[in-house]
């Protein structure tokens, strides 16, 4: 039984058909960057994975268990933006999810699970280089920073599934390759099966075990909305030699719209 | 020579600039004032400050000799007190409905119209209503100031909720957090100062729905008070009650503004240094 098992999924909006016919399964510690021209389906795509949106037709299983219809706690996910609370500081939002956990009625830990609590959250912002910031608040944080406690934020609760829509999209250059090593060395560690959504091609190609490209394979010209966009390339990138990941690199810069590196 | 909108004032001619608006206008109302009282000592419109300090000498510091209460005290411990009580009242009820109708759509679908309907109502004019229902008590007083008020509240509080960005929901429900818990770990403590701002902001309304019910039915309180020496042309006493009347609303929104930025740092970033 694969972990992740995506099964004849179709998704519309109204009479758009936005996806068609996605069908694969994943298996747990994968990590699957997935590009594709824009409003192509990818962040609906990662809806449903969520559960903010559900499949129109078709269905999505989580060791072999359909997937909630609504969030929950199996999926940790980290937007573009607002992903932290403004009103907590960078030591309380990572030990939110503990402290959620251990009082269903008020949602405060006290204690010595409050203690417990503290200490793993200190060990994780120590992980994303935080661990000084720990005392201030998110607007007294930079971007990069932001992102770091974000993913800190999502991990604490060792969610199944992480998922990660161009997370790293406003940042600048030389903070993007540190996150790249954090996401990196994390995803390793603690063998997490993660989606992400990049923009950027050759973010896609590093950081990935597999890269995805969602595109639409028809095009009616009459009718725009008619067809949906599938998963055209499922590439294994660790294990293609880089000369054969250059072709592919070429060919899909004409599929997907060019990118300012 | 910078341009206009770039030259700013230093703290000292801040001060300045800022007071000597009220500097003229004492000038101004003593010198009218000196004027009407050469031609006429008896004059009533335009007192002399004498008189004012005379006025609330005789009704701060005197017993009155009906009662024996210190009126002006006593009249304003009456107003705060049921100033006090409705717009805590209102807060409460603001907060509590503006959360369950921001949050929960089953909720809003059900209250927010209700909310609106009742919000169009001119308060005034059910003031007699309330008279007959709540009879002349205090309860009628803070009453007019709930139904003046609450409306404004909730939908305020409700909107505040709404803008919540949709994110930090689904985030919170993926750290695992319950509708109970997400309502009072995310979306209560970002809503706390906010109720501060629109509490603030209806300051107002209360003072003018507190002193309407005071200036009709009571025996004492700032409003009645005013209302009751109209009768004798007493500008000696109106004018440094209405000026009292503006004191304490300055001191009690400066109070709100600074217990907002005690509690919530959070939501008061910085300007420039912080540590
Ligand atoms: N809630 C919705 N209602 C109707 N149509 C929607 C909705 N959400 C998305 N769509 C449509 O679905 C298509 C895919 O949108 P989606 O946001 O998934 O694109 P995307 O691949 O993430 O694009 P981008 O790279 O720009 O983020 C778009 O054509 C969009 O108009
Ligand atoms: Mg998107």
């Amino acid at each position: 039984m694969s972990f992740i098992r995506i099964d004849h999924v179709f998704k519309f909006y109204g009479d758009q058909l936005v996806l068609e016919n996605l069908h694969c399964s994943v298996e747990r510690g994968e990590f699957i960057t997935i590009v594709g021209a824009s409003g192509c389906g990818k962040t609906t795509f990662l809806n449903m994975l969520l559960g903010t949106e559900q499949p129109s037709r078709g269905r999505i299983l989580l060791e072999g268990k359909p997937l909630a219809g609504e969030p929950d706690e199996n999926r940790g996910i980290v937007f573009q933006r607002y992903s932290v609370f403004p009103h907590l500081t960078s030591l309380q939002n990572v030990m939110l999810a503990r402290e959620l956990e251990h009082n269903r009625w008020c949602g405060y830990a006290f204690g010595s699970s409050r203690r417990a609590a503290r200490r793993e959250a200190l060990d994780m912002l120590e992980q994303v280089g935080l661990a000084p910031a720990a005392n201030k608040y998110p607007q007294q944080l930079s971007g990069g920073m932001q992102q770091r406690l974000a993913i800190a934020q999502s991990l604490i609760r060792q969610p199944k599934i992480l998922l990660l829509d161009e997370p790293f999209g406003a940042l600048d250059p030389g903070i993007r390759a540190d996150m790249h090593q954090l996401v990196l060395g994390l995803q390793r560690q603690q063998n997490l099966t993660i989606f992400m959504i990049t923009h950027d091609i050759k973010e896609g190609f590093y950081l990935g075990t597999r890269l995805w490209v969602f595109d639409k394979v028809r095009i009616d010209p009459q009718a725009p909305n008619a067809f949906g966009a599938r998963i055209t390339y499922d590439i294994p990138v660790g294990k293609t030699s880089p000369s054969v990941l250059d072709d592919i690199n070429t060919n899909l810069t004409e599929t997907v719209p060019a990118q300012p590196a | 020579m910078k341009k206009l909108i770039n030259q700013h004032p230093g703290k000292a001619g801040r001060w300045f600039l800022g007071l000597l608006p009220f500097l003229l206008i004492a000038l101004i109302y003593a010198g009218a004032s000196n004027a009407r009282l050469a031609e006429n000592p008896n004059d009533k419109l335009l007192p002399a400050f004498a008189s004012f300090v005379e006025a609330i000498d005789r009704l701060a510091f005197e017993p009155s000799k009906r009662s024996g209460d210190y009126l002006f005290w006593q009249d304003t411990l009456s107003s705060l007190k049921r100033l006090g009580m409705g717009v805590g009242i209102s807060a409460a009820i603001g907060l509590t409905f503006g959360i369950v109708n921001g949050i929960i759509p089953y909720a809003r679908a059900n209250l927010s119209p209700l909310v609106t309907a009742i919000s169009l109502i001119p308060p005034m004019a059910i003031l007699p209503v309330l008279f007959i229902v709540f009879g002349l008590g205090e309860l009628s007083k803070v009453v007019l100031i709930i139904i003046g008020i609450t409306p404004f509240l909730i939908r305020d509080m409700q909107q505040r909720v709404l803008e919540i960005p949709g994110e930090q929901l689904i985030k919170a429900q993926t750290l695992g957090a319950n509708t109970w818990q997400i309502i009072l770990r995310v979306v209560l403590p970002q809503v706390l100062p906010r109720l501060l701002d629109a509490v603030r902001l209806s300051l107002g309304a209360a003072w003018l729905f507190l002193i309407a019910a005071e200036a009709i039915a009571a025996t004492d309180g700032l409003g009645y008070r005013i209302f009751l020496v109209r009768r004798y042309l007493s500008m000696d006493v109106i004018l440094p009650y209405v000026a009292w009347i503006t004191l304490l609303a300055f001191v009690i929104d400066y109070v709100l503004r600074f217990v907002s930025r005690r509690a919530f740092p959070w939501f008061h970033p910085a300007k420039g240094a912080d540590s």
